[in-house]
């Protein structure tokens, strides 16, 4: 594992990034953005084999954001990274700007173009079988939000993911307990999660999804050679790190003003080690 | 004369002779296996079979996963499931996301008859056609099904193929030269042109013979493929013979007649009939009785030609 401290600051830096970004686009889905950052520079600063140089690279592991809406942590870390010039993310919702609010393939290091859930596990699904039938070690990481549970169609790939023993497969739901509407459980209760994904034949865990040394050490002890996917119930808070956002479904998506946006800042500057 | 084999057979056993040579291709069904006759595939290719059960969302997801890792995925189901249940898993994933994956829809239009209208896929060209990204293919006979499935091999991009249940006639006496984009004139004329496309398009030949006995010259193009468009050959047939009847197993609306009403409106405007299934829920019976029904037949054909020619 990465030296932890390095790799929470790097949490914060994104954080606030994309925060800056936000505020600048005039657009964002903010809430689940600060919720899925630990799990996204999780996965690409510690876990992940992957290569800003060369994208396509064949040794790379795949990581897929079902939940599109969170697609400002993933332009952030790829821009940190390398992937794209980081002055590019003041093109973000612009005009022509090939970085929208969901993941689109012109973004190099983006793998699919997502953005209506419940689909990207079927991908990862066809992803983790044909390397799989190639004989290659790449894994899939597949990222969802715990609202997206509600479609079925995520239950029809957990059934494949088990029924075709992908042990590359690993699908994280980002368990914030917030949807657009309000609580998970008032709008289409989802408890128990990790009976749900246990009853489909997946090794599930569950761990603290804002906390990147659990993580890192979470995703490092998978037996990814398994015969079988694993999911990992990362419970989440929606807004971690700002104040006012945090546990705030009115968050969702939203724009801070000025003042909001100076206090933000100033609550994600406390984060620092 | 009918052949003893229905399209999907000769697709499925051309896409067993390929997959033999070429390990990248991937053949899916949804508990379909049987519908589509991919048992021999399944038995004989079985690292390159895979079974999705019913769940055709799942089925394309998957299909654009294996394309993204590499493989020539061929998802095959029902046309009525895998167009409709499916099609926003091919609108984002195949489609806007350029996933090489191609949807082979067996059974479509009226082919599963008194099944009744859940069976039937007859929206199917209008939504794939209205989606940006897609190709719409539709054979109308063994011997294109054949040339097609070799063509789909190397063809990057996604695709939707629609075919027929049951066994049909030749249109083609031989191996004709087939390619995407671009249609097939297969009667020449120069009163009226006929436009078909799938099962229609032998309608439309003999429909031509029978108006040539009474001294009308129609010429025929056979449209498989619905996207791209022919835009050519239509302004050409409508220049030439100033007249043009277009034959669907589809809806009488956003499907053959609508994409080349879409293009002589707006270039050429002709005068044309479109015939195809009307804006209701389909009658009850087999596809035979249903073409008849709505009048998808030679002598309706005939009927609009003359009425056509006689304005």
């Amino acid at each position: 594992m990465k030296d932890i401290t390095q790799l929470k600051n790097k949490a914060t830096d994104i954080r606030i990034s994309l925060i800056k970004m936000i505020k600048h686009a005039g657009t964002g889905h903010t809430g689940g953005a600060l919720s899925a950052t630990d799990i996204i520079v999780s996965l690409f600063y510690n876990t992940m084999k992957h290569n800003p140089q060369n994208p396509k690279w064949e040794e790379r592991d795949y990581f897929l954001l079902s939940k599109g809406h969170s697609v400002e942590p993933y332009l952030c870390v790829l821009a940190d990274l390398g992937y794209f010039p980081i002055e590019e993310l003041n093109t973000f919702s612009a005009y022509k700007s090939r970085l929208i609010g969901h993941p689109n393939k012109k973004v190099p290091g983006m793998e699919m173009n997502t953005g209506a859930l419940g689909h990207a596990l079927s991908v990862g699904v066809g992803i983790a079988i044909a390397h799989k039938k190639l004989n290659k070690p790449n894994r899939v990481f597949t990222l969802m939000g715990d609202g997206e549970q509600a479609e079925g169609s995520v239950w029809e790939a957990a059934m494949a993911g088990s029924h075709y023993k992908l042990g590359n497969l690993v699908g994280i739901i980002d368990r914030n307990y917030l949807q657009i509407s309000g609580n998970t459980e008032d709008v289409m209760a989802l408890d128990c999660l990790e009976e749900k994904w246990k009853s489909f034949g997946w090794e599930t865990l569950t761990v603290a999804g804002n906390d990147i040394e659990k993580i890192c050490s979470t995703l490092d002890c998978i037996d990814y050679t398994s015969g079988k996917p694993t999911a990992i119930i990362a419970n989440t808070t929606k807004g971690k790190g700002v104040s006012f956002m945090e546990n705030n479904p009115k968050w969702h998506h939203g724009v801070p003003k000025d003042d909001e946006f100076e206090q933000a800042i100033a609550d994600l500057n406390t984060l620092y080690i | 004369m009918i052949n003893n084999k229905p399209c999907r057979k000769i697709f499925t056993e051309t896409i067993l002779e390929l997959a033999k040579d070429n390990p990248e291709i991937m053949v899916l069904a949804t508990d379909s296996r049987g519908s589509v006759t991919l048992n021999e595939f399944a038995e004989k290719l079985p690292e390159q079979f895979i079974e999705i059960g019913i769940a055709e969302q799942n089925l394309v997801g998957v299909s654009a996963g294996l394309a993204t890792g590499g493989l020539k995925p061929f998802a095959c189901a029902p046309a009525c499931f895998i167009s409709a249940r499916s099609f926003e898993q091919v609108k984002v994933d195949l489609a806007y996301s350029n996933t090489n994956v191609k949807l082979i829809g067996i059974s479509g239009g009226v082919s599963y008859g008194a099944l009744g209208t859940s069976h039937h896929s007859l929206q199917d060209i209008a939504m794939m056609r209205a989606t940006a990204g897609m190709t719409v293919i539709l054979p109308c006979d063994n011997t294109q099904t054949k040339q097609l499935t070799k063509t789909l091999v190397n063809f990057d991009g996604p695709v939707y193929v629609r075919m027929g249940r049951g066994a049909v006639e030749d249109v083609y006496e031989k191996e004709a030269e087939f390619i995407i984009g671009k249609a097939n004139q297969i009667v020449d004329g120069t009163d009226i042109t006929i436009i078909g496309t799938g099962e229609t398009v032998i309608l439309a030949k003999k429909a031509a013979k029978e108006l040539k006995k009474d001294g009308i010259s129609a010429r025929v193009l056979d449209m498989h493929t619905l996207k791209p468009l022919d835009t050519e050959a239509i302004l050409t047939a409508a220049e030439e013979t100033g007249k043009i009847i277009t034959i669907e197993e589809h809806y009488a609306l956003g499907g053959l007649g609508g994409a080349v009403a879409e293009i002589l409106a707006v270039n050429k405007p002709t005068p044309m009939r479109i015939l195809g299934i009307p804006d209701e829920q389909t009658v009850t019976g087999n596809s035979a009785e249903v073409f008849k029904h709505y009048g998808l037949t030679i002598k309706n054909l005939c009927k609009n030609a003359k009425e056509l020619l006689e304005k």
